[in-house]
C-alpha cells in the first residue's frame, strides 16, 4: 500500500462517520430512532456512496492508463450508457420495481461489453478500440434520448430524467447488495491489470515487448471497468466526472506507474462521492441536490482547468 | 545464443515490406540494419523482436520459433527498444528502468543498478523524466532495455536525435552490453556510426536484403551508389570513416 492509499483511507475513516451523522437533520445519537436511521438510511448510503466511488475511481485510473491519456474517463467505453439506457427502458417499460431496474441497467452494461469486444474484435489498437467506445456511447444515449422522447405521460418522462441525474437518496441495503459484489469484483480485475498499464507508458510496441498481450489486456479493461460502472450506473443513475477528476488528485502522489495509481483513486473515488454525497444532504436548498449534478459542476470546470493546464505545457 | 532470419517475408496492406530475409545474427556483436527509408528495416526489428509475425518464414531464437515462445519468456531473451522512447507518465529514471522487470515478475534491484550504471545514470535514479535532457533520456530508456538483462538487445534508431556526444555515449553502452556477451541489433540511419562501430551491417533495399557482411564490405562505395543512389567515397582512417558526398 502506498502512501496515497494510507493519505486518502485516513481521510476515508475520518469522512465516513461525519457522513452517517450529516444531513438535512443531524443525528443525535440520543434520539429514540437514531440506530434505526443510521443502520437503514445513511450506512447503507454512505456504504453505497463509497462502492460507487471506489469503483468508478479505479475504472478512471485504470482509463487514463490504458488511453495513456489524462482527459480519459470510464464513460468513454460507451459502457455507462449502455447501463443508462437499460435502466431508462425499465423505467419505460414499467418494470422498475425491486431488482427489475439494476438487472436491466447490468443487462445494458453488458450488452455495452459485448459490442465493444466484437467490435474491437482480436487485434483491434486502442484507437480503434476508444472509437468503438465512443460509438456504442454515442448510439446508447441516442436511444436513452428516442425511449425518453417516447414516454407515455410527462410523469414517466420526469422519473427517467430525474434517474439520469444520479443520486443516492433512497437508497437501501439492497442496492448495497447489488453493487458491493460487483464493484470489489471488478476493482480486483482492474488491479491484475494494473501491469499491463504499466507497460502500456512506454507505448503499445514496447508494451508488447515486455510481454503484455494487448488482448488479454483489452478484456481485462472491459470487464472491470463494466462491473465497476455497470454497477455503479445500476443502483445510482449517471455519476460522471469522478473517474476524470480523482486519478489527477492522485498521481502526483504516486510514482506514476499506472499500477500505483489504481487501489488509491479507489479510496480517493470512495471519499469524492461520499463527501460529495454528504454536501448534497447538508446543503439548505428547496430540493437536495442531485449527486450527479453536483459532481458534474465540480468536474466540469475541473476538465476546463485541466485543459487549459496542458495548453500551458504544450505551449 | 544466436537470432536467425529464416527465409523472412511480409507484407502490409498490398505492399511486399520484407521478401525472403534470411540472416543468423550472433551475440556479443554489433549488428546494423542499414537502408533507405521505407526499405523495411523497422518492420525486419519489428519481425525479429517477435512483435510481428511474418507471412512466410520463420525466426529462430537460440533454435527456438520465437512465435512459438510464450511471451514473457521471449521478452526475458529479447529487449526491444521502439524509435519514438514514449513514456506516457512522468516517472523517475529508476521507476522507468524497473518496467524492464515486468517480465520477470520481480523486483530486479541488482539488475536495476547495473542497468543503470551501464548508461551512467546512477546519480540520477530519482530524478524525473521530465527534467533529464534528450540524451539523459535516451540513455534513461536503454536502461529499461538493459534492466530485463536481455540475451538481444534490439533498438529503432537509438541515436536519432542525439547530439554527437550522447550518440557515443549510447554507443559505449551498447558495446559493453554486446562485451557480456549480449547481442545487439541496431537500426541505424548514419552510414558512418555503422561504418565505424557496428561488427557487422545488414543492408536493406526495397525490403531485399543487399547486403550482409563486416562495415567495409557491407557498406561499400558500390553498394552505397546501387541502393542510395548517391556517389559517395569513405575518408579517414578504419574505425574513424567519414562519408564524402562526390
Amino acid at each position: 500500500m502506498n502512501r496515497a492509499s494510507i493519505l486518502f483511507g485516513l481521510l476515508l475513516l475520518l469522512a465516513l462517520p461525519l457522513s452517517l451523522l450529516a444531513g438535512r437533520v443531524w443525528i443525535d445519537a440520543t434520539t429514540p430512532n437514531a440506530t434505526l436511521i443510521l443502520l437503514e438510511l445513511r450506512l447503507p448510503r454512505a456504504v453505497l456512496a463509497v462502492t460507487i466511488g471506489a469503483g468508478l475511481g479505479a475504472a478512471g485510473a485504470a482509463m487514463q492508463g490504458y488511453l495513456r491519456n489524462p482527459l480519459a474517463d470510464p464513460g468513454l467505453f460507451g459502457i455507462a450508457p449502455g447501463a443508462a439506457l437499460g435502466a431508462v427502458l425499465s423505467l419505460h417499460l414499467g418494470l422498475a420495481a425491486g431488482w427489475f431496474l439494476p438487472a436491466f441497467a447490468l443487462i445494458g452494461a453488458g450488452g455495452a461489453m459485448a459490442l465493444l469486444a466484437l467490435i474491437a474484435g482480436r487485434s483491434a489498437g486502442i484507437a480503434l478500440f476508444t472509437l468503438a467506445g465512443m460509438m456504442i456511447a454515442s448510439l446508447a444515449g441516442a436511444l436513452t434520448s428516442l425511449t425518453i422522447s417516447l414516454s407515455p405521460n410527462a410523469f414517466a418522462m420526469s422519473e427517467i430524467v430525474t434517474w439520469l441525474m444520479g443520486a443516492l437518496t433512497d437508497r437501501s441495503w439492497a442496492d448495497v447488495q447489488i453493487a458491493a459484489p460487483l464493484t470489489v469484483l471488478g476493482i480486483a480485475v482492474l488491479l491484475i491489470a494494473g501491469k499491463g498499464l504499466d507497460a502500456l507508458t512506454l507505448g503499445e510496441a514496447a508494451a508488447r515487448s515486455l510481454g503484455m498481450q494487448p488482448a488479454h489486456l483489452r478484456w481485462l479493461l472491459i470487464i472491470g471497468t463494466g462491473l465497476t460502472v455497470g454497477s455503479g450506473v445500476a443502483v445510482a443513475g449517471i455519476i460522471g466526472f469522478v473517474g476524470l477528476i480523482v486519478p489527477h488528485l492522485v498521481r502526483p502522489l504516486t510514482d506514476g506507474r499506472p499500477s500505483q495509481l489504481l487501489l488509491p483513486s479507489a479510496i480517493a473515488g470512495a471519499l469524492l462521492v461520499l463527501v460529495a454525497d454528504m454536501l448534497c444532504r447538508i446543503l439548505p436548498l428547496v430540493t437536495e441536490l442531485r449527486l450527479g449534478i453536483a459532481l458534474s459542476l465540480i468536474g466540469a470546470p475541473f476538465f476546463l482547468w485541466l485543459l487549459l493546464k496542458m495548453r500551458r505545457e504544450l505551449a | 545464443m544466436t537470432l536467425e532470419a529464416r527465409e523472412l517475408s511480409i507484407r502490409l496492406g498490398d505492399v511486399t515490406v520484407l521478401r525472403q530475409i534470411a540472416a543468423s545474427l550472433r551475440p556479443g556483436e554489433i549488428t546494423a540494419i542499414c537502408g533507405p527509408n521505407g526499405a523495411g528495416k523497422s518492420t525486419l526489428l519489428s519481425v525479429l523482436a517477435g512483435l510481428l509475425e511474418p507471412d512466410h518464414g520463420q525466426v529462430l531464437l537460440g533454435g527456438i520459433a520465437i512465435a512459438e515462445m510464450a511471451p514473457n519468456e521471449r521478452a526475458r531473451q529479447v529487449g526491444y527498444l521502439p524509435q519514438h522512447g514514449e513514456l506516457a507518465w512522468d516517472m523517475s529514471v529508476r521507476h522507468l528502468a524497473a518496467l524492464g522487470r515486468l517480465p520477470h515478475g520481480d523486483a530486479g534491484e541488482k539488475q536495476i543498478e547495473a542497468a543503470l550504471e551501464a548508461v551512467h545514470l546512477t546519480d540520477f535514479a530519482y530524478r524525473p523524466i521530465s527534467t533529464l535532457s534528450g540524451g539523459e533520456r535516451a540513455r534513461a530508456l536503454l536502461a529499461r532495455v538493459f534492466a530485463t538483462d536481455p540475451a538481444w538487445v534490439l533498438a529503432d534508431e537509438p541515436l536519432a536525435a542525439l547530439d554527437f556526444y550522447h550518440q557515443h555515449e549510447v554507443l559505449a553502452a551498447l558495446r559493453a552490453a554486446a562485451g557480456q556477451g549480449r547481442g545487439v541489433l541496431l537500426v541505424l540511419h548514419d552510414l558512418s556510426l555503422a561504418m565505424n562501430h557496428a561488427d557487422r551491417v545488414l543492408v536493406l533495399d526495397k525490403g531485399e536484403l543487399v547486403a550482409d557482411a563486416p562495415p567495409e564490405e557491407a557498406l561499400s562505395e558500390e553498394t552505397i551508389m546501387q541502393v542510395w543512389r548517391m556517389p559517395a567515397r569513405w575518408m579517414g582512417e578504419p574505425g574513424a570513416r567519414a562519408l564524402s558526398i562526390c
